[in-house]
């Protein structure tokens, strides 16, 4: 008889689980239009499974639930990361939901579920485990795409999101069939090790391995697989792009590690060539597709295919200090994108979404403590020195650089020069342009506070990045 | 007698005929729907026949997941049809264009 | 050797004969209790809900693709339940509580939709 082994590792996804289950029943049951009190039990339930992270690390491997299940230091940090990024998620989305006048306590409960998802994935050994995560992941997301029932564009961005996202999942699964077929395991440890002997079948295993790529781009956004990003970003309401736009990022870089480098690591040099053209294409396409936008929630969705590009450099090193970066990269990179939505979101009025570049003009007039926090988030986009963005893209360059691939190196350098022309005109309608009209913005105390921490964390890391790279290194040796 | 190779031609057959589908059909949404269950059963015989052919109990294990997970999609994709047509009126695939840039 | 189907024959038999009598009986005791009042709606085929010959590509209620999609769901969750229930002799108690927590989130799921009005056809 299978014994279930090591359930203690799976307490923290247990509980969140058990928690969601719990507030979705709540909250049929309560009558508050404001849905306060869905909200706080959510915020209590990630609370406790970051507290739950923190207690069960312990620094070592184990695996749990039949071997599908793998619990290491990369995995502890990843979900201690996402939880505390959802705690600022959820305060940033109740905030808008508020403003706009339709919090529906299914937000909290499908937002939950998406954490939990992300949780399974970052600690899946196993590609069952992998496409579970993933799919717990991606069917909350499009659910939450469509959750303002009213709008037209939002249900468009969810249909659109929801056929790529499906037939993503699909081409995943294809390669997953077809790795199995020649190698008989779904666990990534064997698979490793049965990919070297089956080596006389590498021409099929290169195809299989091809179909995971494509999946796993889709879910990132790189280039060529980008379609579904830009509209995601618009249509959906400002508080759900946040959320695509930061915790899902996370997901699917512990999906590539787990596929591609658990996994495929004997094919490592296959996947680098074709990591190589997606992200050359997405720095290049994503930087100057967003210099041409005026909507900045379309802007901002085509610089992370940018990003997803830079993201893609420190996997393509290929080696522990490259990952490290592009973990570095990707912690980094959620939390300025929910900084920068979180200043989308203060500028936003009841039936004002406040999400046009013009909104922008003369804002250091308007408040210039959030000019100052939105002129950090633009200047760590941008990758300017010495703000966050700078190391988390020097890191992953310079691992690029040490593996050897100076002239992909050298194309990341002139895209991001290119890139920061966007983000400065930011500034620039910021600081320099009057604005047509000035009305007081509005903002609960507590969302003025989340946001200025958002904002002064990213100043701290960038002053000293080393603490968080240290963690990020340790946690892949 | 069926050997695996038949098995993975149909199952690459139907995937194909499903990818095509996607990405050619221009009229209605629903068509769309088809295509993407099409595609995981394409997928779903080739964890049967290589499951049964590798005497490895994993592959059904797996397809009863793609079959559930399925289940759930095609009913998340109902539903967002559903919104859709309240808010524009249509499904056709090709109206779904308000958004450019 | 063909004397070993002798009891599915009187099986049969019987199961035939009650049906006989037990319809005859209907239908005699119809004729002689009921009033045969026959009307248009009364003699065409029953299909729940839609006229039963008609193009079918007809529009339809929206509330119908409400039942379709909660019908998918409990549906195929419930596809578990069938290997489940042939290795129950193995797996133990193990085996048992995870389908009662399986079940359980199910359960938590159609609380949801019946506290939200779904299963409600107004």
């Amino acid at each position: 008889m299978a014994q279930i082994s090591n359930m203690m590792l799976l307490l923290p996804e247990i509980i969140l689980l058990g928690f969601a289950c719990l507030i979705l029943v709540v909250d049929t049951f309560s009558t508050d239009p404001d849905h306060r009190i869905t909200y706080v039990l959510s915020q209590l339930a990630l609370v406790i499974t970051i507290s739950l992270v923190f207690y069960l690390h312990t620094g070592a491997t184990a695996l749990a639930f039949g071997d599908v299940f793998i619990s290491d230091p990369m995995s502890s940090a990843l979900k201690a990361m996402i939880a505390l990024y959802g705690l600022v998620l959820f305060l940033y989305s109740f905030e808008y939901l508020t403003k706009q006048g339709w919090v529906k306590g299914e937000y909290f409960v499908l937002g939950l579920f998406a954490i939990l998802g992300t949780m399974v994935l970052v600690s899946a050994y196993s590609m069952i485990t992998v496409y579970l995560g993933l799919e717990l992941l991606s069917l909350s997301l499009y659910a939450m795409v469509a959750m303002n029932r009213d709008s037209a564009s939002a249900s468009e961005a969810a249909m659109k999101y929801f056929v790529l996202g499906a037939l993503a999942s699909g081409m995943l699964l294809y390669g997953i069939s077809i790795l199995y077929g020649i190698t008989g395991t779904f666990q990534l440890n064997e698979l490793n090790q049965q990919i070297l002997q089956h080596s006389e079948q590498t021409g099929l295993l290169v195809f299989a391995m091809v179909f995971i790529i494509v999946g796993i781009a889709f879910k990132l956004g790189a280039v060529p697989f980008h379609m579904w990003v830009p509209d995601v970003y618009q249509g959906a309401p400002t508080a759900v792009t946040m959320f695509v736009g930061s915790i899902p990022k996370i997901a699917a870089f512990a999906m590539a590690m787990r596929l591609l480098v658990n996994g495929l690591e004997p094919l490592m040099t296959n996947w680098q060539t074709i990591l190589i053209i997606l992200a050359v294409l997405s720095m290049g396409i994503g930087n100057i597709t967003a210099i041409a936008q005026s909507n900045i929630k379309r802007l901002l969705a085509y610089s992370t295919i940018a990003h997803i590009g830079f993201l893609l450099l420190g996997i393509i090193a290929g080696s522990q200090q490259g990952y490290a970066a592009s973990m570095f990269y990707v912690i980094t990179y959620a939390l300025m994108s929910m900084g920068a939505f979180g200043v989308v979101i203060l500028l936003s009025r009841k039936d004002f979404e406040s999400d046009l570049l013009e909104d922008l003009k003369g804002l250091s007039d308007r408040n210039p403590w959030f000019a100052f926090i939105m002129l950090i988030l633009m200047f760590s986009l941008a990758g300017v020195p010495p703000f966050v963005g700078f190391w988390a893209k020097w890191f992953v360059l310079k691992e690029l650089v040490a593996s050897g691939f100076i002239w992909v190196a050298a194309a990341a350098v002139f895209f991001a020069i290119i890139g920061a022309f966007y983000y400065l005109r930011i500034i620039k309608l910021m600081y320099f342009d009057k604005a047509d009209e000035t009305p007081a913005l509005e903002a609960t105390a507590q969302m003025q506070v989340v946001l200025s921490l958002n904002g002064i964390a990213l100043l701290i890391i960038g002053l000293s990045p080393g603490l968080l790279m240290a963690l990020c290194l340790s946690s892949l040796l | 007698m069926i050997v695996l190779s038949d098995v993975l031609i149909l199952a690459a057959i139907l995937f194909c005929i499903s990818v095509a589908g996607i990405f050619i059909n221009r009229k209605n949404v629903i068509i769309l729907l088809m295509c993407i269950e099409l595609m995981l059963l394409a997928v779903n015989m080739n964890f049967i026949a290589f499951s049964h052919f590798l005497q490895d109990i994993n592959g059904q294990v797996f397809v009863f997941f793609i079959l559930t997970v399925a289940a759930a999609e095609s009913a998340i994709g109902l539903a967002i049809l559903v919104v859709l047509f309240r808010n524009r009126e249509t499904i056709n695939v090709q109206d779904l264009n308000s958004m450019k840039g | 050797m063909l004397e070993n189907y002798f009891p599915i024959l009187v099986f049969l038999s019987i199961g035939t004969a009650i049906g006989v009598v037990l319809i005859g009986l209907g239908l005699v005791l119809g004729r002689l209790l009921g009033h045969a009042r026959p009307d248009s709606e009364k003699q065409s085929p029953y299909e729940c809900g839609f006229e039963a010959f008609e193009d079918a590509r007809m529009k339809f209620d929206v509330r119908y693709y409400l039942v379709a999609i909660l019908f998918i769901i409990f549906d195929l969750e419930i596809a578990f339940l069938f290997p489940w229930a042939v290795v129950l002799d193995e797996i133990g108690m193990a085996g048992f509580w995870a389908m009662m927590i399986f079940l359980g989130v199910l359960v938590v799921g159609f609380i949801y939709e019946w506290r939200k009005g779904a299963l409600e056809w107004e």
